[in-house]
């Protein structure tokens, strides 16, 4: 009862194609989605219904056929008893495609259009950077930090000969 | 569901026609099971012989069976895809056996080799039923 009170609230044509809620009232309508599929997968060779579910008069004839001895089927017979079955063969679904040509051209493409969007940001959005990375500043950094001794042992200052003032060789 | 091979640990290298060691038949490996006891390769290939010999055999029983000896990680015994090719017979249904021959060439995967041994042990039961290979059909092909 509060089942089909919740479903009318989704819509009322829910109740009509949905399972029914009382007993004795009819038959459940079976959906499409509940029923076997058709599938090609290598895994799964042999899938829960035949590809081709109507046959023609020609095909109804050639079933016939298939009961008798298989040695008297030609090859053409043989196949279309074979697709009749199955839509793909092993070989038709294991191909690859050019898919991803298409792909990575995609990628490509998109990075170079964010290259152009950072571009554009710099020159647009971006303000001046600030005046500690003059050229100048930055000497001026530089002797503080040779006159500060940084890293004097293995690294920086290390490095820098002050007897004749220049980078050691 | 037995089938997966999941739950009973040793079916999955139940191998009948060990995918890593062609050719020669390599020995049962031996695992610790904390239940059960081991079955060998020869009741293995029974037990699924047994399976498709079944007289009043239905499709959906082969079919389900093909699809769980697929999904094991080996290549099944002549004897078996004999046993499942009969049953088609039986079946009257053609194009599962010539699905069955596409599926262990493409269970053989790298192991070249593997699919023209069983073709070559199937060829008197191939002539018998009239059953033609993929490639004789020119299916193997796009």
């Amino acid at each position: 009862m509060l089942a089909s009170r919740a479903l009318s609230l989704v819509s009322k044509r829910a109740i009509s194609t949905s399972v029914c809620l009382r007993g004795g009232h009819g038959v459940a309508k079976v959906e499409d989605y509940a029923l076997p599929v058709y599938f090609d997968r290598r895994e799964n060779p042999l899938p829960d219904i035949n590809y081709v579910q109507t046959l023609s008069p020609e095909q109804i004839s050639l079933k016939e056929k298939e009961k008798g001895s298989w040695i008297s089927l030609s090859n053409e017979e043989k196949i279309a008893l074979y697709r009749i079955s199955f839509k793909q063969s092993f070989a038709e679904m294991n191909q690859g495609s050019a898919e991803w040509k298409s792909v990575f051209g995609g990628v490509l493409f998109f990075i170079g259009f964010t290259g152009l969007v950072v571009l554009w940001q710099r020159k647009y959005v971006y303000g001046p950077v600030p005046p500690t990375f003059d050229d100048e500043h930055k000497a001026k950094e530089l002797q503080r930090m040779l006159d500060m001794r940084i890293n004097p042992v293995e690294g920086f200052s290390a490095k820098w000969d002050y007897e004749n003032k220049q980078w050691k060789k | 569901d037995s089938g997966t091979g999941l739950h009973h640990c040793g079916e999955m290298f139940r191998a009948v026609f060990r995918l890593s060691a062609t050719g020669a038949r390599t020995p049962v490996a031996t695992r610790c099971y904390s239940h059960g006891k081991v079955e060998s390769d020869e009741e293995f290939d029974a037990r699924w012989v047994t399976y498709f010999s079944k007289p009043d055999i239905d499709a959906w029983e082969l079919k389900k069976g093909m699809n769980t000896l697929i999904g094991y990680d080996l290549v099944p015994e002549a004897k078996i895809l004999d046993s499942a090719l009969r049953a088609c017979r039986r079946l009257n249904d053609m194009a599962s056996a010539i699905r069955i021959l596409e599926a262990i060439k493409d269970k053989a995967g790298p192991h070249k080799d593997i699919y023209p041994y069983l073709i070559q042990e199937l060829k008197p039961t191939l002539t018998e039923l009239g059953i033609s290979t993929p490639e004789e059909l020119g299916m193997d092909r796009l």
